[in-house]
């Protein structure tokens, strides 16, 4: 089978890409991909791990838990993106950066 | 070289490949689309990684739920709101973007140099389950297993989840309807 290093590369890989994604964009949809990328980076981990305890299962749940999470933030922040592109006409995290009009 | 490995690099390129497009494109419909590719591949992974139950919920979550909903909200809110968002500066090889990159590779070479440091085929706790024969085989079937240990060892993550789950959905409901005259 495959080994648990070859998994954690991609995954790391993965993350930093994540990062980056987060780092450079001006469009809070794209920002919002970034954390999906490096969730999903977390996950492969997880999954990788819990190859190795197969009694109590600890990876694949906890794995579950977060791809289940990952959807309710997604939601939650797809709402606020559409909130703050009615009030300030863009979704620049850059230029939205006051509270109140 | 056996298939297996083969299948673990060619999914392995396709989700660093499509991520790398995804930090690369301008154009937010298409990083979705190339999103859609990167989470499918991740599946493929599971798949390998004999976790098939995770698999198929990263396929019906992600990318029946967690895409479509990112399509549909922009799909939905209107022409002008949808070429708003897809025009940005263009500009090639900008400066800002240089320390973005930086921490990256700064923090994938630390990533790496962690992960070659700690001799992770010789893991000691891995060494042990191997030993006791607690390691999943591609021949065994996890699915019942996983719903037995969630609903009675994982009970009280998986109840605190659910609540979590539907304050989410109910917030987000709120946060997203029309402005009314309370």
């Amino acid at each position: 089978m495959i080994n648990l290093s070859d998994f954690l590369l991609v995954s790391a890989g993965l993350f930093c890409i994540g990062l980056y994604v987060i780092l450079t964009k001006r469009n809070s949809i794209q920002v919002l991909i970034g954390i999906e990328l490096m969730l999903n980076a977390a996950i492969l981990n997880l999954v990788a791990f819990g190859r190795y305890d197969k009694i109590s299962n600890g990876g694949q749940t906890f794995a579950l838990f977060a791809i289940v999470l990952a959807a309710a933030t997604t939601a939650v922040a797809l709402a606020i993106i559409l909130n703050v592109y009615k009030k300030y006409k863009t979704i620049d995290p850059g230029k939205t950066n006051h509270l109140k009009d | 070289m056996t298939m297996v490995k083969i299948m673990f690099y060619l999914l392995g390129f396709i989700v660093l490949a499509s991520a790398l497009f995804i930090a690369a494109s301008k154009n937010l419909v298409r990083t979705i689309f190339m999103f859609f590719v990167t989470l499918m591949a991740l599946a493929g992974l599971y798949v390998l990684a004999l976790a098939d139950f995770i698999a198929i919920t990263q396929i019906v979550v992600y990318v029946g739920g967690v895409l479509v909903l990112m399509i549909f909200a922009f799909m939905l809110s209107g022409r002008d709101t949808l070429a708003n968002l897809q025009v940005q500066q263009n500009h090639f090889i900008s400066f800002s973007k240089l320390p973005a990159l930086l921490l990256a590779l700064i923090f994938f070479i630390v990533m790496v140099n962690v992960l070659f440091r700690t001799d992770l085929n010789n893991l000691p706790w891995v060494n042990d389950a191997i030993a006791h024969k607690n390691v999943i085989a591609p021949n065994d079937a996890m699915t019942g297993n996983i719903g037995v240990s969630l609903v009675t060892h994982y009970l009280l993550p998986f109840e605190i989840l659910s609540i979590l789950l539907l304050a989410a959905l109910v917030g987000a409901a709120h946060i997203s309807r029309k402005e009314q005259s309370a």
